[in-house]
């Protein structure tokens, strides 16, 4: 039998210091990833990062080991990378200007890093910070796009000025309808689209959505949108626009590729609270709030056990910002659940952690399974939800562990 | 043409990471026009990524919506070329 120190090294979902890995590991993610992803896949180093798992080298995509979840806030070297575009410019903090103005806004102005940071009431948030497209790479029949597996998020302490506070000096008129956002990347030729997003005017004043300059106590990443960039809790991080140049108070709603035909779901097919109306159209509408979810974060399929283990399963759970209410976790595929311990509560942005205990005591093969609930009573689904971009994957995730 | 892939490729050079060069797609015709063309915005492993799933017809989506959508400048007559490579090579028949 597998000593739990012995089980602790050899289980690649617990190395907690920063991985060493040459050849294919569990930790490039789950079996079911495209087999061309599999037999290319490889850790990289991106200057400031851990080795972190290549999705592609250009633009920057790059996914964190699970095993960096077990920790309550995710290490800024070890965050996870998501870029569209590729001419990402390294930001010159005390040249960098925000510019904030648009057709509804009554004033325009520009802001220093320093006047942001001195001008504005500073306000701490936890959040969780998860890619549209995480899990992507999960999607049975395939959708084409980054493969992404579990590792496409992270959980941070965020610290910036509000939003509306911002938002107030530029006066927006009555006709103020989306917030325009753009970063200093741009696409490479010259027909490329730029990535710009928009938020509705009711989320942008929202007061907890931020313009961050802080991750976790330091300054942001350079990867992670340096020096500044926007967080909209509960939301996926396609409206995260990070090296934010511009705030542009629009009368109208914004276009562009990733506002659509980018990033949409379509109507009515999932539990979504939160809407964007202006941006509707008669088929779809745009991701908004991330939907419940959860997995484990020290168990990986193939990892053998010996008859008589006993040990914590840990996970994470989250949602678009409502709680986590309950994770419940079965051994036998479903067929009996029982309550995992809820760990300390980060707040409704932040991912909940939780621990079950598990007793293997009769060989066999054994099916685990995790499935949050919200406390609007949303939980995860049993069967996949296709979507023409594959978003919003929150099926209940499913481990065989082998007993002997 | 020869001059078009110099700038795609000078292009890729400008904006590649320095290991994207350890990519090396499978040998086939077609594989110097899907190098000139497809790295001039972005590194080869997207292809590798997503395949063996898409058929001919979603490799050709895919090309085309980089056409169409970001506006790589792919001349008409080797659209065909790269997508017979990518079915070939990087598809399921």
């Amino acid at each position: 039998m597998l000593s739990r120190r012995r089980f602790m090294q050899s289980a690649a979902g617990l190395l907690l210091a920063p991985p060493v890995l040459q050849a294919r590991d569990a930790a490039f993610g789950p079996d079911e990833l495209p087999q061309g992803f599999l037999d290319t896949a490889s850790m990289e180093t991106l200057p400031g990062k851990f080795p972190l798992v290549r999705k592609s080298f250009r633009p920057p995509n790059f996914e964190t080991p699970v095993h960096y979840f077990q920790e309550a806030f995710t290490p800024n070297q070890a965050f996870f990378v998501r870029y569209h575009v590729a001419d990402i410019p390294h930001v010159d903090a005390a040249a960098w200007k925000l510019a904030v103005g648009g057709d509804a806004a009554g004033k325009s102005f520009g802001l220093t890093l320093e006047e942001l940071k001195t001008q504005f009431e500073a306000v701490e948030v936890n959040a969780l910070c998860m890619c549209s497209g995480n899990r992507r790479g999960l999607f049975a029949p395939h959708v084409a796009g980054v493969q992404w597996g579990h590792g496409a998020m992270g959980n941070a302490r965020w610290k910036g000025a509000r939003l509306k506070d911002i938002l107030a000096q530029a006066q927006p008129g009555k006709a103020a309808l989306e917030i325009g956002l753009n970063g200093a990347d741009a696409a490479v030729i010259d027909k490329g689209p730029d990535y710009i997003k928009s938020v509705p005017m009711w989320k942008a004043l929202d007061e907890n959505t931020l313009i961050a300059y802080e991750m976790n106590g330091e300054p942001l990443p350079h990867w992670n949108g340096f020096p500044a960039r926007l967080i909209v809790p509960g939301w996926t991080a396609t409206y995260w626009m990070k090296h934010l140049t511009s705030i542009n108070v629009s009368g109208k709603p914004v276009e562009g590729f990733w506002m659509k035909p980018g990033y949409r779901i379509p109507k009515g097919k999932f539990p979504i609270v939160d809407r964007f109306v202006s941006q509707d159209t008669d088929a779809n509408t745009p991701i908004t709030e991330m939907v419940v979810n959860s997995m484990f974060t020290n168990i990986q399929e193939g990892v053998k056990f010996n008859e008589g283990t006993t040990m914590d399963a840990r996970g994470v759970a989250w949602d678009g910002g409502y709680g986590i209410a309950g994770v419940d976790v079965s051994i036998d595929g479903g067929q009996s659940w029982r309550r995992a311990e809820l760990g300390t509560d980060l707040g409704r942005f932040s991912w909940r952690q939780w621990r079950f205990r598990l007793a293997f005591d009769k060989p066999g093969e054994y099916l685990l399974m995790a499935r949050a609930t919200n406390r609007v009573g949303a939980t995860q689904t049993m069967e996949l939800i296709a979507n023409p971009a594959g978003y919003h994957h929150n099926v209940i995730q499913r481990i065989k562990i082998d007993v002997s | 043409m020869k001059l078009l892939y110099a700038f795609f490729l000078s292009l890729a050079a400008n904006f590649a990471c320095a290991d994207e060069s350890k990519i090396a797609l499978k040998p086939g015709a077609g594989l110097d026009k899907v190098t000139g063309y497809c790295s001039a915005c972005h590194s080869l492993d997207y292809i590798q990524m997503n395949s063996p799933f898409p058929d001919r017809k979603l490799w050709e989506a895919a090309v085309n919506k980089m056409v169409n959508a970001f506006g790589a400048p792919i001349p008409k007559d080797d659209i065909p070329t790269i997508v017979d490579y990518l079915a070939k090579n990087y598809g399921t028949p």
